[in-house]
């Protein structure tokens, strides 16, 4: 095989899944905060949790859009097989978006358009389930599309089934702990407390989901199970559950504190970026499995290299004015902070 | 061959999306550019006034982009999710365009939005503007793409077509971006967002002047300086905007002669053809019925000259023809509407040389009525270029019936096409309804002033300072 053509789906995967990961560890708070609306009813509160977000919600969202036009842009195949497989969850998934995206503005403005409740609602409810529709499509794209000449022939309802279902509600539950443990860095006082005091059980739910999903996953096809049992992968994947088990002590110690602010938060991405890991070691090389592998997804090279092109130079800028614009708006948000 | 029922639905599913988006993009163009404008002049003259209009029209700014952003979102799944075949075949053409457009245009917008809203006392004035102005770059950055790849749609160069699989590889990526109607469509498109916006803040100025006018006081500067603005990009924009227009029109009759064909309502080709005012097409019996039209014109305004030959739709096959029924039709409201716009423009120019520029009735109204005759306008000449190259999605390469996925039946279709238009109806009615009630305030005086008081309090510059209520 050429090497260019060997090397650059290979180069396109990591850089995609790294997209797809900053869009999990970014707008997964962002959505964790719109669920944890569920839970907490002040108006203060409320407010201040939709401000720690408000400057920023955007270009996390933007993430998104970049996976999926990189997926168009590269991986041609797959986006033309599994956004047709997972039509449903994609669908409801948008939609949730839709309401709650424009929540962030409406629910202050609303001036008798619904009123604030209904985008709050709006808020919460779309967060919740384009969480867990975003889990559902996850569970899916595991278990297996069923694909025939590069084309979908299952059926649009192949995602209702046990454990797509259960990873739609792993993932609602990761990101509400991600929004929990944002809110204990970023803001201060009672709202800080309260977050606190929710991080400990959702740190516990996390990572019962954690093993559940470690352990049925193998069970899901005989491929996935040999990564975990034969030698020499078992050296590639042995630190995944150890260094689970590490952040899990420190995470748990760190909550004991009164006066933690980030490490609640970072354990909780690092449990996102082992799972993620462990994930692509399972599915790896395979895009869309259990046929499709990211070389017969992959568009001609000429596609690959002028995207490439671009992106070594723009992924970058496009980092450092990110972490500028999270730089301006630094340190903890308070009630008497109006974004609004 | 897909159900042809659900197919339909299909179209139309994308026409409902579309048509939704298209209008937060334009109006973000053209509301970024003018806001980088607004305080570019502020930070220039010190003047506040420009100061409270950035703050005015940025308060509707939030609402549009975030409409824009939602309902974009859904665009850039529907490709795969609706149309599978199309984005495997097209996909490594337009694929890294879009990825393109993504990295040099959202996330620059997205990136410099939260400190063009909520920053300005955060990282200081000159900061301020350069993220603003990075907004509007950022807009005008992810037209230019957008429009590329639809272009490429239209007039498609630069590919070659894999034997085995059916796909259109990229061989020249210039001659793909710079493809034979892509410079037309990109002026006419970036002159159509400006002409929005100066509509709607034209409309939302005389509204204020009108109620100014009718409870006997003196209109504040904000609301004369905002009408003022937008009359003159109607004076400037609309003219030029007929001229682009033309020059588009020559150039689709060179790449896409039955999409003229269709639009002007001519089934034979001929010389000396008439303009059509009005007619009824029908496309069974291959005539336009009670056709009223120009003598000549036809030829003039296509060729440039009196007896030039333009095409009829006879001139190509049946299974090769767009509906007729629906261009001819959003072609004349688009024209009609440039028409007055350029009309309002010279009027308003006419009336300052006058000197009854805020107080003339008929301005006052006629700005009033055409508040969204710019976007009616849009959509009219989107729904012209898009339907006009039917029947096919890359134009003469790819039929549309051959482009759906697998999955477009009828009940997949016929449930996402309901929850669309349900999710969509609540959304978009409330923030329309909140951005009238926006419209109906007029722009604060104040706004500077209680910033200067409240420094701390810096990061609300978006605050409803004009409900002491709240």
């Amino acid at each position: 095989m050429n090497t260019l053509v060997y090397w650059l789906p290979i180069l396109w995967a990591v850089l995609a899944a790294l997209a797809i990961f900053i869009y999990v560890c970014l707008d997964g708070f962002d959505l964790g905060i719109g669920i944890l609306f569920l839970g907490e009813h002040r108006k203060e509160h409320r407010d201040v949790m939709v401000n720690t977000i408000a400057p920023v919600w955007d270009g996390n969202e933007t993430w998104m859009i970049f996976g999926g036009a990189t997926l168009y842009g590269v991986f041609p195949v797959a986006y033309g097989t599994i956004l047709p497989a997972l039509y449903l969850p994609i669908l409801f998934m948008l939609l949730a978006l839709i309401l709650r995206g424009v929540a962030f503005e409406f629910r202050v403005k609303a001036n008798g358009f619904f009123g604030m409740t209904f985008w709050d609602r709006s808020f919460c409810l779309g967060s919740l389930v384009a969480s867990i529709m975003q889990g559902i499509i996850l569970g899916q794209l595991i278990t297996g599309i069923d694909v025939k000449n590069n084309t979908f022939v299952g059926s649009a309802w192949d995602w209702v089934a046990p454990f797509p279902i259960f990873c739609g509600f792993a993932v609602a539950v990761g990101y509400t702990l991600l929004g929990a443990t944002w809110l204990v860095w970023r803001t201060e006082t009672d709202l800080k407390a309260v977050m606190q005091r929710a991080s400990a059980p959702l740190g516990v739910a996390m990572l019962v989901l954690i093993a559940i999903v470690s352990i049925w996953t193998p069970l899901l096809r005989s491929t996935y199970m040999h990564r975990w049992t034969d030698f020499p992968e078992i050296v590639w994947v042995a630190p995944v559950p150890v260094a689970v088990l590490a952040l899990a002590a420190l995470f748990f110690l760190s909550l004991r504190k009164d006066s933690t602010r980030l490490t609640p938060f970072l354990c909780a991405l690092g449990w996102f970026f082992l799972c993620f890991s462990g994930l692509g070691i399972n599915v790896w090389p395979y895009i869309v499995p259990p046929s499709i592998t990211i070389w017969d997804a992959s568009s001609p090279p000429e596609s690959q290299l002028f995207l490439l092109a671009g992106a070594s130079i723009l992924l970058p800028i496009i980092l450092a004015y990110t972490i500028y614009s999270y730089w301006v708006f630094r340190g903890t948000v308070t009630a008497d902070q109006h974004y609004h | 061959m897909p159900d042809l029922s659900a197919l339909f639905l299909a179209r139309l599913q994308f026409a409902f999306t579309v048509g939704f988006h298209i209008v937060f993009p334009a109006f973000s163009i053209g509301l970024a550019a003018f806001l980088a404008v607004l305080e570019g002049l502020w930070l220039k003259t010190d003047k506040p006034v420009y100061l409270d209009l950035f703050k005015y029209w940025l308060r509707v700014f939030s609402v549009v982009f975030a409409m824009g952003v939602v309902s974009g979102l859904v665009m850039s799944y529907e490709f795969g999710t609706n149309w599978s075949q199309f984005s495997q075949k097209a996909g490594p053409v337009l694929g890294p365009m879009l990825a393109y457009e993504v990295m040099t245009a959202f996330f620059l917008e997205a990136g410099f939005l939260g400190v063009m809203m909520f920053g300005l006392n955060r990282v200081g004035k000159r900061l301020h503007f350069a993220a603003t102005s990075m907004v509007s770059i950022g807009t005008l950055i992810s037209m230019s793409w957008i429009l590329a790849s639809n272009s490429w749609m239209q007039t498609p160069q630069g590919y070659k077509i894999d034997a085995a699989t059916g796909r259109f590889l990229p061989a020249d990526w210039l001659a793909i971006i710079f493809n034979p109607s892509f410079p037309y469509r990109l002026v006419h498109m970036a002159l159509a967002a400006f002409l929005c916006v100066a509509f709607i803040v034209g409309g939302v100025g005389a509204w204020h002047l009108l109620k100014a006018k009718r409870q006997k006081r003196q209109p504040t500067e904000a609301v004369k300086v905002m009408f003022s603005m937008a009359m003159w990009m109607a004076a400037i924009v609309a003219p030029l905007q007929i001229l682009a227009g033309d020059a588009h029109g020559l150039n689709t009759l060179k790449y896409q002669p039955a999409k003229i064909a269709a639009m002007e309502g001519d089934w034979e080709s001929e010389s000396r053809a008439p303009e059509l005012l009005f007619g009824i097409p029908d496309m069974e019996n291959e005539v336009t019925r009670y056709k009223v039209g120009i003598p000549l014109i036809g030829s003039l305004i296509l060729t440039h000259s009196l007896d030039g030959k333009v095409p009829g739709l006879k001139d190509f096959p049946k299974d090769q023809r767009a509906p007729m029924y629906v261009v001819f039709y959003t072609f004349r409201v688009m024209v009609a509407l440039g028409s007055l716009m350029a009309l309002i423009g010279v009027f308003s120019l006419f009336l300052r040389w006058k000197g009854s520029f805020y107080t003339n009735p008929i301005l006052l109204r006629g700005a009033l009525l055409m508040t969204p005759a710019g976007f009616i306008a849009l959509l009219c000449g989107w729904v012209t270029t898009e339907v006009g190259r039917q029947p096919y999605t890359i134009y003469g390469l790819l039929r549309t019936v051959d482009s759906v996925s697998p999955v477009v039946t009828l009940p997949n279709m016929e449930t996402s096409m309901i929850a669309f238009v349900i999710v969509y109806f609540v959304v978009f009615t409330a923030g329309i309804g909140i951005l009238l009630h926006d419209f109906a305030q007029e722009p604060s005086t104040n706004e500077a002033e209680l910033e200067r008081d409240q420094p701390h309090r810096a990061a609300g510059i978006t605050q409803i300072s004009h409900h002491p209520a709240e």
